[in-house]
């Protein structure tokens, strides 16, 4: 046991001391945290215009090999851009799909969630029904057959990706939801005269949250593995836009001369969903009653 | 005194796979006006499940079958679920059992009797800074009432910075936050010690006076009935099988059940007599033949109780449910 808590302090914050506690895990945070501002402020950081193409410079070596140049990092690709900018630039598109697929997906997951958990009848049928559907979709096919509808672009595939992510927040909120409703105080709070609505997101929300954000976390990783795959395919942003998963994809044709092409976007992607993956684990284990020692 | 809550031939089962269970077969209620009636039974008598009928908190498999409730005249199953809900908590209030467990742990105090006073407080500024300040100087006020020292700060406290009897208080503050005209208070006792026990009944029936308003105490203690109820249910397998002024009662107790109850109470006159418990178990309830429900475990049964037995006048503002009141006349 560890000592008590100080007094005034909610569940979140203590969670949130044990969170910091966890080496790994900060450290993690703290790498997720960076991408997140290389993303932000890419321009300012960026040493070469990522778009710019200079034949000269054709499938050049990082700076470390025979060839490099120290202002060309990591090497080019094939049309002469310079690979680090280009990672750069691509994180911002990682991480605004990541984020924007989450959130998304969170809302929609907690709305239908609690939905379906704290009024049950009907509307659980529905909604559970739609979620079966939906988790029996192989994911990956389930995106690519999405965006050959709707044609690639960044849009699209955000939008491919949250018509069916909402569905793993949806099912773990249901879950905790049923646990939550059948408690004394949501009983109380309907003693006391409070509409459904009330009770579904001020009673019980609150109290589910922790587990909804380690879930969402956790999926984000998913999120940009996938963007990257529907990247790779071609099926997600058009060039030039600079994409990690097209990026791998470009070099692919010259893994065997040039390997820097593939080899460095390839490990921003490791890196990051490894960093949000560590960091998500310390997320749960500082959020999860069941963790603590 | 007119009455406040009147029950009639309340029927409540609850459909289960085993069978339908009678929870509540035909209970009166009646609380008056500025009384606190008490509601003795043990676990499974249904003193609970009659109040969240009353309430309309019965949930599937459980459906509130027969009877009337009428609530200063109104039909309470009449209502539509959002008239139900202006009734809740405005003008019956209701505790929970467990006060540890009956406060939203990821909400502060303050937050939750500042819901309750959303909800029905009418009196209360639209909005903005006056509005706050008028819900602030409320809380405070109720935390005030049901004694919890300095208050003020401790509306940012949550639930698990309070102990078992603080709880218990705040929930009683929340529940009278909008000064309803009754408050059910559901075994308000159960999870706290003796002198704490005594401290939060003290409480209630100092408010009771206070307020004017009518309690209804749901408890398996015949003693804390004795102390603080002017009128006493005695409920057994979903029945009333005794009801009557408290005092008389407990003195005169007219059903072997109530008798029973008070001989297994230990106490200073029988001192090293051995306590005599009811023998026996609570009927299942399922599939029960329309007899006398005591039947199995009374030390006086007789072949009329294998007839379905109805609750006999026994005296002054008295009634019982046994058939041994024909034969003695009270």
């Amino acid at each position: 046991m560890v000592a008590a808590p100080p007094a005034a302090d909610s569940i979140f914050r203590r969670n949130l001391a044990s969170f910091m506690g966890n080496r790994l895990a900060l450290a993690s945070a703290v790498v997720v945290l960076l991408f997140v501002l290389m993303a932000i402020f890419a321009p300012l950081i960026a040493p070469q215009d990522p778009y710019e193409t200079d034949l000269f410079r054709r499938l050049q070596p990082p700076a470390w090999v025979e060839g490099g140049e120290w202002g060309y990092l990591l090497g080019c690709d094939a049309l002469g851009r310079d690979i680090f900018s280009r990672i750069i630039y691509g994180a911002r598109i990682s991480i605004f799909v990541g984020l924007t697929v989450i959130v998304l997906a969170t809302g929609i997951g907690i709305i239908a969630g609690l939905a379906s958990g704290y009024l049950r009848g009907w509307v659980d049928i529905i909604i559970s029904r739609i979620v079966d559907i939906l988790l029996g979709f192989p994911y990956l096919i389930f995106a690519i057959g999405l965006m050959a509808m709707m044609g690639p672009g960044l849009g699209n595939i955000i939008l491919a990706l949250a018509y069916k992510e909402w569905v793993i927040p949806a099912r773990v909120v249901r879950g905790e939801t049923l646990a939550v409703r059948e408690l004394e105080y949501v009983e109380a709070a309907r003693a006391l005269g409070a509409s459904p609505r009330h009770i579904m997101l001020k009673e019980i929300l609150p109290n589910i949250l922790s587990p909804v954000v380690v879930v969402s976390t956790i999926r984000m990783a998913n999120v940009i593995i996938l963007e990257a795959s529907l990247s790779f395919l071609g099926l997600g942003v058009q060039p030039p836009t600079a994409s990690w998963g097209s990026m791998v994809s470009d070099g692919r044709a010259f893994i065997l001369e040039a390997w820097w092409v593939s080899t460095f976007p390839g490990l921003a992607i490791l890196l990051l969903v490894l960093a949000i993956n560590v960091a998500s684990q310390g997320l749960r284990d500082a959020f999860d009653p069941r963790f603590h020692e | 005194m007119s009455a406040l809550l009147e029950v009639r031939g309340l029927r409540t089962v609850f459909h289960t796979r085993a069978g339908e269970v009678w929870a509540v077969d035909g209970v009166d209620v009646e609380v008056r006006r500025g009384e606190c009636l008490g509601i003795v039974g043990e676990s499974g008598s249904g003193k609970s499940v009659t109040f969240a009928s009353v309430m309309g908190l019965v949930r599937s498999p459980g459906r509130v079958a027969e009877g009337q409730i009428l609530f200063e005249g109104r039909d309470l199953r009449a209502l539509s679920l959002r008239e139900m809900r202006a009734v809740r908590g405005k003008e019956i209030a209701m505790t929970m059992q467990d006060a540890l467990t009956a406060l939203n742990p990821a909400l502060t105090v303050g937050e939750q009797i500042r819901e309750a006073l959303e909800a029905h407080d009418e009196t209360l500024p639209a909005r903005g800074q006056p509005r706050r300040a008028a819900i602030r100087a409320k809380s405070v006020e109720m935390l005030g009432l049901v004694g919890i020292p300095s208050a003020e700060s401790r509306l940012r406290q949550y639930p698990h910075e309070f102990s078992g009897g603080m709880r218990q208080r705040i929930m009683i503050a929340i529940a009278l936050a909008c000064r309803p005209k009754l408050l059910i208070a559901d075994e308000p006792t159960t999870a706290l010690d003796v002198t704490i026990q005594a401290q939060v009944l003290e409480l209630i029936t100092d408010i009771r006076a206070r307020l004017g308003m009518s309690v209804v105490l749901i408890t398996h203690d015949l003693g804390v009935v004795a102390e603080h109820c002017d009128r006493v249910m005695v409920m057994y397998a979903g029945q009333v099988v005794e009801s009557g002024p408290t005092a008389e009662v407990i003195a005169t107790p007219r059903h072997p059940y109530t008798r029973g109850l008070l001989a297994s109470i230990p106490r200073p006159g029988l001192r090293g007599q051995p306590i005599r418990p009811i023998e026996g178990q609570v009927p299942d309830l399922i599939g029960m033949a329309p007899q006398c429900r005591f039947y199995s475990r009374c030390p006086v049964r007789r072949e009329a109780c294998l007839a379905p037995v109805a609750m006999r006048p026994a005296g002054a503002g008295r009634s019982a449910r046994c058939v041994l009141l024909d034969e003695v006349p009270a």
